[in-house]
């Protein structure tokens, strides 16, 4: 199977790569750059744990080919700490213990970022319902929430 | 001072930024392989014949295995040497492995797995209790039987009874990370193994089984599962030794996981149980017999079923004393996945038994199903402790469980009054009722669930620890033990130990994996027991160096050794302060060794298994939980609208950790009860083998309004800073969202509703049928 040549941008770094046309986006960067912040836990697009954002709008990396990703924006949990700073997003897991095992903790981070970047002012309830794509079997989602709706009172400006 | 603080994960920075390493993101050498299982489409019969040549001629295929290519041991049982590794030429389910590929990636391995020409002698599986029970088709030679009293004669006299069946189903872990295992080989034959496994120890000793090497040939390294559940007790062998197998035959690194739908086709799952109960009991509803027999599909593999249904039998009495009870155990050999660990370890399929029979004897008098449990709770840890009457019916006799030990810490008394109180359950309980009477599609229910757990190995032995500190000079100090993290937050506890030990932040304390080099001969980290076990071995460990420190310093300034403290990242001797980084270097000069071990045996516990008598546990841990539910009546469709927890974790090492805990396995708890259903066809076939049809809890099913708090209490045992184990106990508190839903069921007519488990919306709709006219 012959391969092809992908030029995207993953977090703002300019990245090549041969795949299998086959190949998914979440195979592509997790073996061929190396970058295992994004996992599986499905691979059938079910648990969120590979989400990732494709010129900006959120996807499960398990249902897109690594081709798709050529000229496009790819931004992975790797990205989400600019410059060494953690984002308010991650500051607030921490602080809330929003995390057992962590094997979630990438994709509802991702895919939490991407619900703050479009509704900087959720809900609890439109909290839940956007992340109830991502399954988490440690924490029982609870303090997930209440991290996601500390981070937007804290990206808002306001004192939670 | 480090212990009881509410620290977040020790590795919480490396999880939020994507850089916490977990077996499948470890980076392997060049030239590494990949491998997958080929797995039977039969679940009974004998293979004829495996044509294996087009698996072999795939692209990049480099190896091919099948029984008949391994050297020694053909096994991956944690128990009876009955799971061979690769089929022996007979089949026991569908979804067991029958050779092993090895090709240069993930997808090649998978894909040349579906290659091979397999034929059959197909027979007719074992699947039913039925056809089990038929074909007297067990473990062990008959049912076991713990109790005491004449029960059919008790229950003959009684002047009420009820009896009924209850069906409970499984539970597949869905740990989010799947089965993982690396094998990288070593000069001399020797191999180092990273796996995702609760117990490394069990790897170790499997490999070097495979490999025909002693163990010390074998390391095994494991720094963090994505989830374990008791799922990767016994479940990741296979991907170990397979691993090593290949490594050992190529000389390549090899790496294996399972897919989602592998892992849940080949693993073993919770145990489904089937409970035939009869109760006798008076006017007012003090219990006076029950009789309980236990059915549990165990799979085709004895695993760890013998245990897990002693478990059962140990929590059949739940909170309660029961004057005469007969509890009876049938282990079914079946041809379906080997069931095995998970969270409670039969603990709970017991324990919601009993509280099904509470629910039907509440509804059969018409009693609130709280007073009825209270008036036959065991008796408070303070009535058992001033006790001197030994009268015929002392507390003390009232505290006696089925199996001979005395419950002397029972709290749920003073925690039930406190849970009622702060869930006000005796207002939303009226709520609900009105709510129902005036409401003829959406129905509500509310119910309370006790807990009661025992916390210790049933195998006497395995409740051991070990432990490795060192102290460097600088006063840095690298910390090892037999404990696994798999999202607990074990690390973090015991990290919290030692460095409250020494006087100093937790910065100064560096966790490293879990390595069979380092602590030899570990248990599982199961039963609960890893804080318990590890925290007490880490103290030890650290307590002998501290000791060493001491007396080396107390010998310098020429003080007294008892006026040496360790605080604050200082040590004093009498008058002179120090850092503790200043006085690591000191006692360094001084050829004092700052490396030492330590070691921890469970006191008290001694049981005898067969004849169900002694003291299998060391103590309890209590929980309690209100839960609130709505259903559709037309539908079957539910909701939990809130839940009330109030758990015991005694003097708690770590609140956040601890209410983090008792929040998820509540949900795990009530997805086992209500969405999470196994389905096997009638060929065996498991149908729900993936997120898109076994369903559990998301975030938008969490409860609107979910309170949980600790119960303010010591441990009376003396464990490490009296705390008590949380793992397990806080599974069972989703108990009374079943009951919740049951409840609400009984509002749909006159009678016992027929409610099985997991209670399904469909499950629910037919049981509402089952309930005849509206009342
Ligand atoms: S791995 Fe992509 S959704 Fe589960
Ligand atoms: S923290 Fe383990 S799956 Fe979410």
């Amino acid at each position: 199977m012959s391969k092809i040549h992908v030029t995207t941008t993953v977090n703002g770094d300019e990245v090549e790569f041969l795949a299998d046309p086959r190949e998914t986006l979440l195979d592509c960067l997790r073996d061929k750059l190396g970058m295992t912040g994004s996992k599986e836990g499905c691979g059938t697009g079910d648990c969120g744990a590979c989400s990732v954002t494709l010129d900006g709008t959120l996807v499960c990396s398990c249902l897109v080919l690594g081709v798709e990703a050529d000229g496009k924006q790819v931004g992975t949990i790797e990205g989400v700490a600019e410059g060494g700073v953690l984002h308010p997003l991650q500051k607030k897991f921490i602080e809330h213990a929003a995390l057992q095992c962590g094997f979630c903790t990438p994709g509802i981070l991702v895919a939490a970022k991407a619900l703050l970047e479009q509704n900087p002012n959720p809900t609890e309830t439109e909290v839940r319902y956007w992340l109830a794509g991502n399954l988490c079997r440690c924490t029982g989602y609870d303090k997930i929430v209440r991290a996601v709706m500390d981070a937007a009172a804290d990206l808002r400006g306001e004192a939670a | 001072m480090s212990v009881a603080k509410p620290l977040p994960h020790d590795a919480a920075p490396l999880h939020v930024t994507g850089q916490a390493r977990y077996v499948d993101d470890i980076p392997l050498p060049v030239g590494a392989l990949h491998l997958a299982f080929g797995l039977s489409t039969i679940a009974r019969g004998r293979i004829l014949s495996m044509d294996l040549e087009p698996v072999r001629s795939a692209p990049g295929v480099v190896c091919v295995m099948t029984s008949e290519d391994l050297p020694f041991a053909n096994d991956v049982s944690p128990s009876a040497h009955d799971e061979p590794l690769l089929s022996d030429g007979s089949v026991h389910y569908v979804g067991q492995p029958l050779f092993l590929v090895a090709a240069t990636s993930h997808m090649a391995a998978r894909k040349a797995v579906r290659l091979a020409v397999v034929d059959y002698a197909e027979e007719t599986p074992i699947l039913t209790i039925e056809e089990a029970l038929a074909a007297d088709s067990r473990f062990e030679e008959g049912p076991r039987v713990y109790g005491r009293g004449d029960v059919p004669a008790a229950l003959a006299r009684a002047p009420r009874t009820v009896s009924g069946r209850f069906e409970i189903g499984g539970q597949e872990h869905f740990y989010l990370e799947s089965q993982a295992a690396i094998a990288l080989p070593q000069e001399g034959g020797d191999v180092i193994v990273g796996s995702s496994t609760q117990h490394p120890t069990e790897i170790q000793h499997k490999v070097a089984e495979a490999l025909g090497v002693p163990m010390h040939s074998v390391r095994v390294e494991t720094r963090r599962m994505g989830g374990g559940f008791g799922g990767k007790e016994s479940q990741g062998n296979a991907l170990a030794v397979a691993c090593a197998l290949v490594a050992r035959a190529t000389g390549r690194a090899a790496s294996m996981r399972y897919d989602r739908d592998d892992d849940m086709v080949i693993t073993g799952k919770r145990h489904d149980f089937r409970i035939d109960y009869a109760a006798g009991f008076d006017d007012d509803g003090r219990l006076l017999a029950v009789d309980v027999t236990h059915y549990t599909r165990c799979g085709w593999g004895m695993d760890l079923s013998l245990p897990v249904a002693d478990r059962a039998m140990l929590h059949a009495d739940n909170a309660y004393w029961i004057p005469e009870i007969r509890i009876t155990s049938h282990r079914l050999k079946t041809n379906m996945q080997s069931a095995t660990a998970f969270r409670g370890f039969g603990g709970p399929q017991g324990m919601i038994g009993m509280e099904r029979i509470m629910d039907h004897v509440a509804h059969d008098l018409g009693l609130d199903p709280v007073e009825l449990r209270r008036l036959n709770y065991y008796p408070s840890a303070q009535a058992v402790s001033e006790d001197a009457s030994g009268g015929r019916i002392s507390a003390k006799m009232k505290a006696l469980t089925p199996y001979g030990q005395v419950v002397e810490d029972f709290d749920l008394h003073e925690m039930t009054e406190a849970l009622l109180a702060s869930s006000d359950y005796a207002g939303r309980k009226a709520a609900v009722a009105a709510w129902n009477a005036a409401n003829p599609v959406i129905k509500k229910g509310i119910a309370f669930a006790p807990v009661k757990f025992g916390i210790s190995f049933t195998l006497t032995h395995l409740n051991q620890a070990g432990a490795l500190v060192h102290v460097y000079q600088d006063g840095s100090i690298h910390l090892n033990h037999g404990g696994t993290e798999m999202g607990q937050g074990l690390f973090q506890k015991v990290a919290q130990v030692a460095a409250s030990r020494f006087g100093v932040g937790m910065e100064a304390v560096k966790i490293t994996a879990t390595d069979t080099a380092k602590v030899p001969n570990t248990s599982a980290t199961a039963a609960s027991s890893g804080s318990d076990l590890n925290g007490m071995a880490v103290k030890a460990a650290c307590d002998t160096i501290r000791e060493r420190m001491a007396a080396y310093l107390a010998q310098v300034y020429q003080a007294d050794v008892t006026d040496v403290h360790f605080a604050d990242g200082h040590v004093t001797v009498g008058t002179e302060r120090m850092s503790f980084a200043e006085a690591a270097g000191k006692a360094y000069a001084g050829r004092i060794s700052l490396s030492a071990t330590g070691f921890y045996k469970t006191p008290k516990v001694d049981w005898d298994r067969i004849k169900g008598d002694g003291r299998p546990f060391f103590y309890f841990a209590y929980g309690a939980s209100v839960t609130e539910v709505a259903i559709d009546t037309l539908t079957g469709e539910n909701r939990i609208l809130r839940a009330d927890i109030l758990h015991d974790a005694g003097a708690s090492l770590n609140p956040a950790l601890d209410i983090g805990q008792i929040e998820g396995a509540y949900v795990q708890g009530a997805g086992w009860l209500t969405t999470e259903e196994l389905v096997w066809d009638d060929k065996g076939r498991l149908r729900t083998h993936a997120p898109s049809t076994y369903k559990i809890p998301a975030c938008s099913d969490r409860p609107d309004v979910f309170n949980v708090a600790l119960w303010d209490g010591e441990n009376r045992e003396d464990t490490i800073y009296r705390s008590k184990a949380v793992g397990e106990p806080p599974f069972m508190l989703g108990m009374s969202a079943y009951l919740a839903l049951s409840d609400a069921v009984a509002a749909c007519g006159a009678g016992y509703p027929a409610l099985n488990a997991p209670a399904t919306a469909e499950e629910i709709w037919r049981a509402i049928g089952g309930m005849g006219d509206e009342l």
